[in-house]
């Protein structure tokens, strides 16, 4: 049975256009279709709609999978239904306002998103970050990396079949969201850096609860090897599996583990060095096979970096200040605010106007979110708001990577595969 | 105004200012950054230059800028990394505000085919002999171009297509 006729069949009901554009570009992907036999009904082909609400698919990613028998032939990604055009709302908010936002772009580690945007607007305005402010940052940063790569685990291993693993994982969220309540305030949107430096001083509350957590981890990641390493369904579920090989991987653009996984070592922390990276001792995991297994072992890896990471700064950071001390580029303290008239002044011009990079400048400033390369273009006219902010989404360029090592799979590896990617449409999707 | 390029990227300037004079219209740096703007033309041959010759085998990201001036008013920049020298440089073209267009680097980097969708619907700039130009994230009913600068914040109301929230309307 040829199937050439996919649009007289589907017969969509809403955005008729974006449908059946759809789905004629599925018919045009690798226009190598040869004719089958019918009768036996395993070669029969059908186009399968997964998603957008789908429990495996972390989010609302719909992929239009066209099947012969239980293999995928092609398949094609819809994206897109959760653009909220953060970056036209951008330019309409000073850079400070905008951060929030950036929280709920990759939902799964805030923290590392306020960096993002932070370190790209110090950049292009040549903001002073004082050393204390760093290293907070890092520990934030790490401790969102642990807690986004947590996650995946849950959701990839339960996708593979074991539901009991996302409660083991969640438990330990459970306690890095804690530790956000006492470092931030908030658990989840923590919206903690702020230009300049970071929004409060970590407390001693907040600092024990950090190496508490740093010295118990690594027992837990021991527990998931133990469990998951040598388990036979795990292995055949994900050895060989969605195979992207190192030169498909750049061509393509694939970002953090998945890229890592191939075998090259692109960590944005180690080529251009922000924060103090370059002052802490860690390793880039890297694994050759490029299947799924060896995704996993990379996060797994990375998240004991993230606690040697963690250690190291907790050993180095300085006392100090932890915002820049200068009225013109970061928010007064508030005991400035509450006690001055100057310091009440400062404190409404950076809301009103807040920052003005100069007239004319661009910058662009990523840093490596747990997802990948995440970066900020900023191009400035010379007000308090942005002219261009553009984000570089690594789930983004992962999805694209997707769409492509799905073409030849099992359709029951397909949630396992998603899983492996760890994409959160928050971010892709704008 | 005088640059200061660390050895790779002065490399990559020398090497585009000897193979392509006439279609370097500048080269620039801000907030440390690399940015060179070339002519739209010349866009397939620099890139591929840029690709073979010098390293730049990655693309990170591809975006668009609206100048919104009378001339040249879309402005698409090109993110490349090159692995090897491990150096970013940004490459710039202009186009039109009547029928932007330029040409497609799919042919060079895969990765440009999603980035280019990107920026078609969010600017309206067409990329010739791109091999899947659909929008990405607004659906296709959709006729206006968000992130141009004439588009209003709080969107353009029925432009887009809301489902029916009465069930006997089916």
């Amino acid at each position: 049975m040829k199937l050439n006729d996919i649009q007289s069949r589907v017969n969509p009901t809403f955005f008729k256009e974006h449908q059946n554009k759809l789905y004629k570009s599925l018919e045009d992907k690798h226009t190598t279709i040869e004719e089958m036999d019918d009768g036996d009904p395993l070669t029969t082909k059908m186009i399968l709609n997964m998603g957008p609400q789908h429990p495996a698919t972390h989010g609302v990613l719909r992929l239009v999978l066209q099947l012969d028998g239980e293999s995928i032939e092609k398949t094609k990604l819809d994206i897109g239904y959760l653009h909220r055009g953060v970056e036209k709302i951008a330019e309409n908010k000073t850079y400070q306002e905008f951060m929030p936002y950036t929280d709920r772009m990759d939902y799964l580690s805030p923290y590392s998103n306020n960096v993002a945007l932070c370190t790209a607007v110090e950049k292009i305005a040549s903001v002073e970050v004082p050393e204390r402010a760093h290293y907070i940052r890092m520990i934030g940063a790490e401790l969102a990396r642990i807690s986004s790569h947590l996650l995946w685990l849950g959701t990839m291993v339960m996708d593979a079949g074991a539901v009991s693993f996302f409660i083991w994982t969640f438990k330990e969220r459970e306690k890095i969201y804690d530790i956000m309540d006492r470092i931030a305030g908030h658990r989840f949107t923590v919206s903690h850096a702020r230009i300049g430096g970071v929004a409060n001083d970590l407390t001693d509350e907040a600092t024990g609860s950090i190496k508490e957590f740093v010295e118990s981890f690594p027992n837990e990641l021991k527990d998931y090897h133990k469990l998951l390493d040598r388990n036979r369904i795990f292995f055949e579920r994900n050895e060989a599996v969605g195979v992207l090989k190192t030169e498909d991987a750049l061509e393509w653009g694939a970002t953090g583990p998945v890229l890592r996984a191939t075998g090259y070592g692109l960590d944005i922390r180690k080529l251009s060095p922000y924060a103090r990276y370059d002052n802490v001792e860690f390793d880039i995991p890297t694994r050759l096979e490029g299947d799924n297994l060896a995704r996993y072992y990379v996060r797994m890896e990375e998240m004991n970096e993230s606690i040697r990471i963690i250690k190291q700064c907790l050993d180095k950071i300085p006392n100090g200040p932890i915002r820049a001390d200068n009225a013109k580029q970061a928010y007064p303290s508030k005991d400035e605010v509450y006690y001055s008239m100057e310091g009440m002044i400062h404190d409404f011009m950076m809301t009103d106007t807040g920052i003005c990079p100069p007239e004319g400048a661009e910058a662009y400033h990523a840093v490596e979110s747990p997802k990948g390369e995440l970066g900020y273009y900023i191009q400035s006219d010379g007000t308090g708001h942005p002219w261009r902010l553009k984000i570089k989404a690594p789930s983004f360029s992962n999805l694209q990577v997707l769409e492509n090592i799905l073409d030849g799979e099992m359709v029951a590896d397909t949630v396992v595969i998603i899983g492996g990617m760890d994409p959160v449409l928050g971010e892709a999707d704008k | 105004m005088s640059l200061e390029l660390s050895e790779p990227l002065q490399k990559t300037v020398d090497s585009l200012s000897e193979n392509f004079s006439e279609s370097l219209i500048k080269v620039y740096q801000s907030s440390g950054d690399t940015f060179i703007q070339i002519e739209a033309d010349s866009l397939l041959e620099v890139t591929r230059h840029l690709k073979d010759k010098l390293h730049y085998v990655y693309l990170s990201d591809i975006f668009g800028i609206d100048r919104y001036t009378s001339e040249e008013r879309f402005e698409v920049v090109y993110n490349l990394l090159s692995l090897k020298d491990r150096a970013r440089v940004f490459l710039k073209v202009r186009c039109e505000e009547e029928n932007p267009e330029l040409e497609s680097v799919v042919s060079i980097w895969k990765s440009a085919g999603w980035n280019e969708r990107e920026v078609y619907d969010m600017f309206g700039v067409h990329f010739r002999n791109h091999p899947d130009l659909r929008r990405i994230f607004l659906p296709e009913d959709f006729e206006y171009f968000p992130l141009r600068k004439e588009f209003p914040l709080l969107g353009i109301p029925g432009s887009i297509e809301l489902p029916s929230t009465t069930p006997e309307s089916e």
